[in-house]
């Protein structure tokens, strides 16, 4: 079975701990028995063939599944040992630790400016705002493209800097993971690059987990990775996701243990 | 490769490409062409025909005083429709005031939060449906029952609004709920990404999206409420008077040329139609802002 920890490396500081997790939609169950420590201020990335749970177990971290009726969760999920799942919990807060970046960009249609102004507004915040949206661009490493019309829409902005102004709006609410569900998937090349150079710089500050389709991807940017591997069963949907391995990124590239792992990572199937 | 293209280049004949008019299929397209082209200007004659009725009929008394005076006694002569003109915009006004926020409340309840039991769903948009199919006399008389009827207030502009809101409510939540459901899924998970509550992505982000749609249901409704006469005849009324509180019995326009077109009175039947026309107008401006409003959209 797979342990907690990844295997190699040592870790000091756990923020998200998934044990024991199934996740099902209604009657199906999606994910079975996923257990893994999320390590601070390190890249994690989840690989897998698609329909393997990947991007279910990500969303359950900051409880986006919640919006889907029929999800239900079993085991325990939790954030610096709290659980995210405790009824007295509000969802509403947990997203505001914990951020969220999406496949495709989806800014706003409202200016660059409250596009990135709009979070911290809404939780209160009362600092100097434009001094925030300035680091908060700045970060995203999109300021200087974006300085001199920061009162045109969101959309004016090209599919790789929509995206980094997604990032830099997540940012901006100070959140401590940022989870991102292939967030390259609708970039170009160069885009795409900027896009990891941004995660490498913003992994100092923030604990990021990246589910990415992109093998070459994992290796440039991820500490971490872990391998979610789907199997076919009796049961309704005709298949489970499972955590098959989780390691530094060179282990499991170069040295997995399981042999599902090394078959995928090598392009033999998925 | 090159054995397999020879093969396949025998086994067509090189039949002629250039077009044989006479040929029963292109016959036939031209003849239904045709057909269909007739239907469109027999579907077209009765709106030209009304637009140029209504123009030629009240085009002679389009001046000032319309605007501006009071209808004469029977017998007199000239006068204006100007308490008319007034109440339609007092008596409309009233019923978006009334309708506007109840339909767009409605369609973000359907839209954003009727998802825990679709069933409910389904039994309002359905009921919506119906409402928008019941006639209009209908509405009229299920609020002079309510507010007008010996017994209760009587007579007034409120009840007037409040009838021609009950006309106005299925166009607007029908549109609003469409609108809201074209605003993509992806930009609400953003906004809850950021930590916003579900009524702060729905008022900040969700709404202002959708709201160029949204106003062009609204301007089609209020387009569509002007016009009506049969729920105003017996909770408006009619005044001849101007505008004297919400309370008091209203002249409007599509009552006053109910009222004047078969009065045996020269002065009533021109100002009838001259206020046809101006229906008419107030109609044509309000789709021409419903266009402008849609060309806006966000998504």
């Amino acid at each position: 079975m797979v342990d907690t920890m990844p295997k190699s490396g040592t870790m000091t500081d756990v923020v998200l701990r998934a044990k024991e997790c199934d996740i099902y939609y209604g009657s199906y169950k999606a994910v079975r028995d996923v257990s893994i420590d999320i390590p601070r201020n390190k890249i994690t990335a989840f690989i897998g063939p698609s329909g393997c749970g990947k991007s279910t177990v990500l969303r359950c971290f900051n409880r986006l599944n919640d919006l889907i009726e029929s999800f239900s969760l079993k085991g325990k999920m939790t954030y610096h040992g709290q659980d995210l799942y405790a009824p007295d919990v509000d969802p509403v807060e947990v997203r505001r630790r914990i951020g969220m970046v999406f496949q495709k960009p989806n800014p706003f249609p409202k200016t660059i400016y409250d596009n990135i102004a709009y979070g911290p507004r809404i939780s209160g915040y009362k600092g100097d705002m434009d001094e925030l949206v300035e680091t908060s661009l700045r970060r995203a490493v999109l300021w200087d493209e974006v300085k001199d019309k920061l009162q045109e829409s969101g959309f004016s902005l090209s599919g790789g800097q929509q995206q980094r102004l997604c990032i830099a709006r997540t940012i901006a609410v100070q959140p401590e993971v940022v989870l991102m569900d292939e967030p390259c998937a609708a970039l170009d090349p160069i885009s795409t690059l900027k896009v990891e150079e941004l995660m490498k710089e913003l992994v100092q500050n923030y604990t990021i987990i990246i589910v990415t389709h992109n093998m070459q991807q994992a290796t440039r940017v991820a500490d971490y990775t872990a391998f979610y591997n789907a199997q076919v069963t009796e049961e309704a949907g005709g298949k489970v996701g499972y955590l098959a391995e989780f390691d530094s990124t060179e282990k499991i590239f170069n040295d997995p243990e399981q042999e599902s792992t090394r078959d995928y990572v090598t392009g033999r199937f998925g | 490769m090159t054995a397999h293209s020879e093969a396949s280049a025998h086994s067509f004949d090189a039949k002629s490409l250039k077009a044989n008019r006479s040929s029963s299929r292109n016959l036939f397209n031209i003849v239904m062409t045709g057909l269909a082209g007739l239907c469109i200007l027999l579907a077209l004659i009765p709106l030209v025909l009304v637009l140029f009725y209504v123009f030629a009929n009240g085009f002679n008394r389009l001046d000032l005083d319309l605007f501006t005076q009071l209808p004469p006694p029977p017998g007199g002569t000239g006068g204006g429709i100007a308490n008319a003109i007034g109440g339609t915009v007092i008596v409309v006004a009233i019923s978006t005031i009334i309708s506007v926020p109840i339909g767009v409340l409605c369609a973000i309840w359907l839209s954003e939060f009727g998802g825990d039991d679709t069933s409910i769903d389904e039994y309002v948009r359905f009921g919506v449906n119906i409402l928008a199919g019941v006639p209009s006399i209908i509405a009229g008389v299920f609020i002079y029952g309510i507010m007008v009827r010996p017994g209760r207030p009587g007579y007034s502009a409120l009840a007037g609004g409040v009838a021609l809101a009950v006309l106005m409510l299925p166009t607007i939540i029908r549109t609003a709920d469409e609108a809201l459901k074209i605003v993509p899924q992806e930009i609400r998970w953003a906004a809850l990404g950021v930590g916003a509550s579900k009524y702060q992505t729905v008022l900040k982000v969700v709404l202002p999206a959708a709201i160029p749609a949204i106003l062009t249901g609204v301007t089609l409704a209020i387009a569509r409420a002007a016009g009506e006469t049969a729920p105003l005849i017996f909770t408006a009324l009619f005044s001849p008077f101007r505008f004297n509180g919400i309370t008091q019995p209203i002249a409007t326009l599509a009552v006053l040329v109910y009222n004047f077109a078969t009065l045996p009175f020269k002065a009533q039947q021109e100002l009838a139609w001259a206020a046809s026309l101006i229906l008419v107008l107030m109609v044509l401006l309000t789709s021409i802002i419903a266009r402008f409003a849609t060309r806006q959209k966000t998504y």
